[in-house]
């Protein structure tokens, strides 16, 4: 049955909230509200750019946070707590339940974010006292980052279905890092002579998952328009990626004898 | 061991995630064609202050500063080739990764040459002499950076006061060639001239490591020798001129008159040629380039 | 043929060990079995004996090496399998931070019930296994008992046909113990099939149809707890009394025992024509001949001992 993998979701976005881990927006919340009165005080031209930068950044870390520390331990916990047996006893199928998982994490983290835009939006009009139209951008940036998130969530999942979560944390941030440095990566192979380095560079930068192409937080804090068509292409990537980080993490764990 | 075939998404995910793999290339070059042309209007958007990037590199400035000197390069060798001359943003780049990393050596030096000529460059031999200055006074014992002041002022600026005393610090740094005594003292007696230009640019192609200044310095000295030769042949021709009332056609000629021995050849191979007013030229098909700039013979 | 509940044929799991995975450890060998529809059928043996590995075998948890199984004749790959069944792992782990209504509802999801049916059913069971007072309390607060209470409730709460229990009993009072076996006892009565695996012996001798013996990860025996311990050697108890001044004959000496005046020998049955004769030669005055019944515990004892035996003489021949 298709309705599965939410049963799973709702739980896991349930188990999220009695976590109390929605209580990083107080947090977030703070920064921005200081952020909002200092910028005020200050005033030399720059006020609705620190506030998009820094609340576009702070949405952008909070959420990898999350993303990866909530997701090493999606899979690792249940396995290890056992919580697995009595419902791998129902009529679900593993790859139902990783499908779940994800989709669980995936809504925390986009009710997190919605509220933190709140948050800034408000912080914005504080500042500005209106809206512009080229403020739809941010929109447009926190979507990116929202794709990013799909992306890195699916990558700690995958990690956690086989490794313990200090070794998932660190696999799924050392990828993080190389991907946001995958066009270095490519840069290097360019300024090369040897061949042989051309080659590996070029294959690392198509397969590491690149995660350069969400960042448009300079464009959206500029006003700067986002096309559309890479609006499309970043969507497109996302779920591809996600899909074979997904596809991998649902053969892992079908075959995995559980302890 | 037969456990495996209990899994039928193992062989699913064999065959879906290649299939994936290549669909998300496929996007990849989409969006980098995409970004392309977003960065292109974006470019002032690169954290352009070197001290703001130290601090925000929590710690990781060298490695940061290599990666803008590798930005650096690749900014320059995919600018190059087209017809869109404008390397605005290589002083700042440099600059950066020089404040990330001060002791960046092949940025200061390719920076010397490439900020400063105006071909195949930034064309600001002005950013280029305070990007060297940077670097001598993060890096006083380097004899190569030292050196470049020498040539910014000498070659791109024609300020043979300055390139002297510049070219005398050098000679003092303890290991220095004898090479940059010689230079100053002829540049300070004589200024500009072809024999100096050859021996300043002989001496960047013989110590450079960066293959870019080493192709330039090539360029260079051939152009030098094409300039010298055509010098010579100019001269022939107005004696030919004299004896025969007007100017040569072709090199054959001064041949036949046997003021010359053979076909002169430029440094590509090609002969040189007259042009109608009886100067001599190079071939249109030759590579070999004249820098103008340069400082011709008094 | 009847329909079975559970066929399990050849079951084998074996266990890499050794970090090159060289060294194999064979957790269960060969399991043939076959437990009728309806039947109570307790699976018995120590601990480490293979009787989780089974059950974690039959759920999907782990993957066999060898062999099949089937309940209700249906391969226990297809998932379709599970809609029939419950199970109550040892030592239940659920999800703390949900009360015991959620945790019955959130599994009660899976089986698709319509949203007024799925809550009455989590209100009966919560009811059937006493836990009403505490249903909105969070698991984490709940005691070893408690949490076994809500572990049967969310393995019977979908009427399953077949009902997995693994050890049931443990971790609870005298008044638990009997609430369980009321529930097992219900369960039958509805038709339902029950397996459920213990060490306790008295509660299997109480109430299973048949008990299946595991021992180091081999099937020892399967049957009625009244038969399976006659399938054993019978023993013969002799009671006399010995005139003064007789002596015994060394061997018999050692299979008896004083009491008293009195003296109890034990013989195997073959011996005991045999030995009577002795005793006549002795002239001792039998006072009483019968079969010794072993308990379902001394049989158990023995059948571990044996086995040990049996592998220690493996060991010392391979070596």
């Amino acid at each position: 049955m298709s309705a599965m993998p939410g049963v799973v979701a709702v739980n896991t976005f349930r188990e999220a909230v009695r976590d109390r881990v929605l209580y990083n927006l107080v947090f977030f919340a703070l920064m921005m509200i200081g952020a909002a009165i200092l910028v005020g005080q200050i005033s030399i031209g720059i006020d609705r750019l620190v506030i998009v930068n820094l609340g576009l950044s702070a949405i952008s870390a909070f959420g990898l946070v999350m993303a990866i520390f909530i997701g090493v331990g999606l899979i690792y916990k249940e396995m290890e707590k056992r919580t697995l047996y009595s419902l791998l006893s129902k009529p679900i199928r593993r790859w139902q339940f990783i499908v779940g998982k994800y989709a669980g994490l995936l809504l925390t983290l986009f009710v997190n974010t919605c509220l933190m835009t709140i948050g800034v939006a408000i912080a914005l009009l504080y500042v500005s006292r209106s809206f512009e139209r080229s403020d739809v951008y941010i929109l447009v940036a926190v979507y990116f980052i929202l794709l990013k998130l799909a992306i890195v969530t699916a990558l700690a999942l995958f990690f956690s279905c086989f490794s313990t979560p200090m070794l998932s944390t660190l696999f799924t941030i050392g990828i993080y890092l190389a991907g946001m440095f995958s066009t270095d990566f490519l840069n290097i192979g360019m300024v090369t002579q040897n061949p042989a380095v051309k080659a590996i560079t070029r294959i690392l930068y198509y397969v590491l998952p690149n995660f350069h192409n969400f960042d448009v937080i300079g464009q959206a804090s500029h006003g700067f328009a986002i096309p559309l068509q890479l609006i499309a292409q970043n969507t497109l990537y996302a779920l591809l990626y996600s899909a074979i980080l997904l596809v991998g993490a649902a053969a892992v764990f079908s075959g995995r004898n559980l302890k | 061991m037969s456990e495996r075939h209990r899994n039928p998404l193992a062989w699913v995910s064999a065959i879906i995630v290649p299939v994936l793999l290549v669909c998300v290339v496929a996007v990849q070059r989409g969006i980098d064609s995409q970004r392309n042309i977003l960065e292109k209007q974006s470019d002032e958007l690169l954290i352009q202050s070197g001290p703001l990037l130290k601090r925000l590199s929590l710690g990781y400035d060298a490695l940061l500063g290599d990666i803008y000197w590798t930005r650096a390069v690749q900014y320059y060798g995919a600018k190059l080739p087209t017809s869109d001359r404008d390397f605005h943003l290589l002083a700042p780049l440099l600059d950066v990764a020089t404040t990330l990393d001060p002791n960046l050596i092949p940025a200061y030096h390719f920076g010397a040459f490439f900020l400063s000529e105006k071909q195949g460059g930034a064309g600001r031999p002005d950013l280029a002499v305070d990007l060297v200055k940077k670097g001598i006074a993060a890096n006083p014992n380097n004899t190569q950076i030292s050196a470049d002041l020498g040539f910014l002022y000498y070659m791109r600026l024609k300020d043979y006061e300055k390139a002297a005393a510049a070219y005398l610090e050098t000679s003092k740094i303890p290991g220095a060639s004898q090479l940059f005594k010689v230079l100053a003292a002829r540049i300070a007696s004589k200024g500009g001239a072809l024999d100096i230009s050859r021996m300043i640019w002989s001496e960047v192609y013989e110590t450079t490591r960066d293959e870019q200044v080493k192709k330039r310095a090539l360029e260079a000295l051939k152009g030098l020798k094409a300039q010298s030769d055509e010098m010579q042949l100019d001269q022939l021709a107005d004696d030919y001129h004299a004896r025969f009332g007007r100017y040569p056609q072709s090199t054959r000629e001064l041949v036949d008159a046997a003021m010359i021995k053979g076909i002169p050849l430029d440094p590509d191979g090609f002969p040189y040629v007259f042009g109608a007013d009886g100067k001599s030229q190079l071939d249109p098909k030759s590579t070999v380039t004249i820098d103008p700039g340069a400082p011709a013979p008094k | 043929m009847t329909s079975a509940a559970i066929e399990i044929d050849g079951l084998t799991k074996d266990y890499a060990l050794g970090f090159w995975r060289k060294r194999m450890r064979r957790s269960l060998d060969n399991l043939s079995l076959r437990v009728e529809d309806g039947e109570i059928f307790g699976f018995l043996g120590p601990n480490g004996a293979g009787k989780t590995t089974t059950l974690k075998l039959l759920m999907g948890l782990i993957f066999p090496t060898a062999g099949t199984a089937r309940i209700r004749d249906k391969s226990i790959d297809d998932v379709n399998m599970h809609r029939e069944i419950g199970f109550l792992p040892e030592q239940p782990y659920f999800y703390d931070y949900l009360t015991a209504r959620e945790l019955l509802d959130y599994y009660a999801r899976f089986f698709g019930f319509a949203s007024a049916d799925r809550r009455e059913r989590v209100a009966r069971f919560l009811e059937r296994v006493g836990l009403t007072a505490a249903a909105d309390v969070q698991l984490r607060k709940f005691s070893k008992g408690m949490l076994q209470r809500a572990g049967i409730a969310q393995a019977i709460l979908h009427d399953p046909k077949v009902v997995f229990l693994d050890e049931p009993m443990s971790g609870l009072d005298p008044i638990g113990r009997r609430e369980v076996r009321d529930i097992i006892l219900d369960l039958k009565n509805q038709g339902r099939t029950v397996f459920f695996s213990t060490h306790i012996l008295s509660d299997a001798e109480m109430l299973c149809d048949r008990v299946a013996v595991l021992v180091d990860g081999k099937l020892q025996g399967v049957g009625a707890p009244g038969e399976i311990v006659s399938m054993d050697v019978v023993t013969m108890e002799i009671l006399f009394e010995l005139k003064e001044g007789c002596l015994l004959p060394q061997d018999l000496a050692l299979a008896t025992k004083k009491t008293g005046a009195h003296y109890r020998a034990e013989v195997p049955e073959a011996q005991l024509y045999a030995t009577l004769e002795k005793l006549r030669g002795c002239d001792a005055r039998i006072l009483s001949v019968q079969p010794v019944r072993p308990s379902l515990e001394e049989y158990f004892l023995r059948m571990v001992n044996r086995e040990k035996a049996a592998s220690h003489a493996v060991e010392v021949l391979a070596r």
